[in-house]
């Protein structure tokens, strides 16, 4: 039975990235299940980000294997490379807007060189998008520079939606945010998670995040991953950093609301 | 067509059954747009329409799109419409798709041509003045920092200044040889197998130290800095300006003007003498090399020839051009570098600007030096 039958999109088997002498990521496995929303929290510095970006293929690993959709890069030939890359969507921290386009034009951008769409059908695509994340038509037409973060952030996501991907991977979506920005941002994903029915995969350090929408936690720490599961199983976890990342002061404001 | 994305229908007088088959996602849209658009005619003629969704194994955005498009059509043309069998799964994504693209945004007024060519003739009128208001404006900061500088000179960014002299002096010698001994040689070589003809060879050591020192060793060396370090300094400084580091030494109380763009006006005045002077030269050697081995005129007698065909005024004029010339390209660089706005593309504009702009204008300078000092008599 291949991963991608038993329900896993991501599947990742003792998987070693490093830099140098450092070793970032030891000997890590994790799972990612089909429709879920797994938020990935760890220390900063600790190679959340490293993990996202070996996924997506921009970081080489040293060893290990990781299946996407059920397929591996590593026996992929470069067609079925790029088909894979066409199933998800990446939202990267700083949003990674194309300067020199429109929003608008960052949107259509991937479909334009992926898809064979009429000119017009373009538009209206790429204008529904942007209505989908909370956008005005008007919006379409500014450029990245004009953009306020949250705004930075719908528009990034409208992107990372463009072809309807199956996986969304999102680095940080709602650092930089205020807390109601970053609560419509996380109440987005969610609805947008339920009508077009993709896997997130989510580097967070948002504890209300992390409590309102992920369905399952991982908790990375000293290169592997230590505790996963429901947050109220990753609360009760004995491993040393998740305890304290879930027993600080900050995270229990938030734990203590929720029960 | 591929096989199984497509549109079933059958009509029964004006009532229309429709029934989308099969995987409805933009991977199959050019299939799913042919076929609307063949459907298109029996859809506006039916009064009544019943979509059948049951038999759609996949669908995406474009595909909910494609259908909510028909339907608005029909409801547009007051025909009913109903949907059965919508599994449950794509319910939410239809509610999300008939929310969309019900307002356009507001349309960019259409102006008549020739009104947009007076409109565009006016603009860059206003952009040049502007230009020149904002020449004047880094001419006139700068004169008050350095004034500034001048009362308090332990303000002066004395490490800064030094590290930029040292790059775009220093660091620029080597291609400062190169380019002006060649041009040097070059100068002579034509000027030996032209002036042959007429027996005057001799004078082609009149022609090199007088062109060299006056003219070619400082305008070639003004070109390449503006060109090497100007656009340095103009990409620095608007990547700085987009990483809002400007503004956080700004709200430190720091003067931009005195921690950035003094220091590095400061290191050009001095480098672009220094480098004029060794261009000079070197272009002379180039020069004094090529009528050796080419013209046959040995050291001794180019050297001698040289003593009587150019004065100390020579060398002075071209001397004296220089740290203008430097004041030129630093301000038209600094000036351009603040003005880059947020995106990569402005930072490129203003770096093909700052160049353009300041080769222009060197050689502009270099124009009314020459009137200048021919009236003085120089």
């Amino acid at each position: 039975m291949t991963t991608e039958e038993a329900g896993f999109v991501i599947s990742i088997r003792d998987l070693v990235v490093g830099f140098g002498r450092q070793i970032v990521l030891d000997h890590l496995s994790l799972d990612v299940r089909r429709g879920e929303i797994l938020g990935l929290v760890g220390a900063s510095g600790g190679g959340k980000s490293v993990l996202l970006r070996t996924i997506i293929g921009l970081i080489p690993k040293r060893q290990g294997h990781i299946e996407v959709v059920g397929v591996d890069r590593d026996t992929a030939n470069p067609e079925e490379t790029r088909a894979l890359e066409r199933r998800w969507g990446v939202l990267f921290q700083q949003g990674a807007m194309f300067s020199s386009l429109t929003v608008l034009e960052n949107i259509q951008f991937p479909m334009r060189e992926n898809l064979h769409l009429s000119g017009q059908l373009l538009g209206e695509l790429a204008s529904a998008k942007l209505e989908m994340v909370g956008l005005s038509p008007n919006d379409g037409k500014k450029f990245p520079a004009e953009l306020s973060g949250g705004m930075t952030k719908r528009a990034a996501l409208a992107r990372a939606l463009a072809l309807d991907p199956e996986i969304l991977f999102l680095d940080e979506p709602t650092s930089g945010l205020d807390p109601i920005s970053a609560g419509d941002f996380d109440a987005l994903i969610k609805t947008l998670q339920g009508t077009l029915n993709f896997t997130v995969f989510m580097v967070t350090h948002d504890l209300y995040s992390l409590e309102v929408e992920c369905d399952r936690i991982a908790a990375l720490a000293s290169g592997k991953i230590v505790a996963i599961g429901p947050l109220s199983e990753v609360i009760e976890s004995d491993h040393p950093w998740v305890k304290s990342y879930f027993q600080g002061k900050r995270a229990r404001l938030i734990t203590r609301a929720a029960n | 067509m591929s096989p199984g994305s497509t549109l079933d229908y059958t009509v029964v007088g004006d009532s229309m059954e429709l029934a989308p088959v099969g995987i409805w996602t933009a991977a199959h849209s050019q299939a799913l747009e042919e076929r609307l658009t063949a459907v298109a005619p029996q859809v506006s003629a039916a009064r009544k329409l019943a979509i059948n969704m049951a038999g759609v194994h996949e669908l995406d955005t474009l595909g909910a799109w494609l259908l909510e498009r028909m339907v608005r059509g029909c409801v547009d043309r007051k025909s009913e419409v109903r949907f059965s069998d919508l599994p449950e799964r794509y319910r939410g994504l239809f509610d999300q798709v008939s929310r969309v693209n019900r307002q356009t945004a507001e349309p960019t007024a259409r102006k008549n041509v020739l009104l947009k060519r007076l409109e565009w003739i006016g603009q860059s009128t206003i952009a040049l003045y502007a230009e020149f208001v904002a020449f004047l404006d880094m001419l006139a900061t700068l004169s008050f920092a350095g004034a500034r500088i001048l009362v308090r000179p332990h303000n002066f960014r004395i490490t800064s200044a030094v590290y930029h002299l040292y790059r775009v002096g220093w660091q620029a010698i080597p291609i400062i040889f190169l380019i002006t001994f060649l041009i040097g040689c070059i100068i002579a070589q034509q000027g030996i197998f032209h002036f042959r003809k007429f027996g005057a060879d001799a004078y082609v050591v009149d022609m090199v130290g007088i062109l060299v020192l006056r003219e070619i060793g400082v305008l070639i060396v003004s070109i390449m800095v503006a060109g090497r370090s100007g656009s340095a300094y103009t990409a620095e400084l608007g990547s700085m300006k987009m990483r809002e580091e400007i503004d956080a030494l700004r709200m430190m109380g720091f003067d931009p003007i005195e921690v950035l763009i003094l220091p590095r006006a400061v290191a050009l005045v001095i480098a672009l003498p220094i480098l004029a002077f060794l261009g000079a030269t070197s272009a002379l050697f180039g020069g004094g090399l090529v009528a050796w081995l080419y013209g046959g005129m040995s050291p001794e007698i180019f050297i001698a020839r040289l003593h009587e065909a150019v004065s100390v005024t020579h060398f002075e004029v071209g001397m004296i051009k220089a740290p203008f010339m430097a004041l030129v390209i630093g301000l038209v660089a600094c000036s351009e570098g603040l003005r880059v706005k947020g995106s990569a593309e402005s930072l490129g504009l203003r770096t093909t600007n700052s160049v353009v702009k300041s080769i222009f204008l060197v050689i502009v300078l270099d124009g009314l030096f020459a009137v200048f000092f021919a009236s003085i008599g120089m």
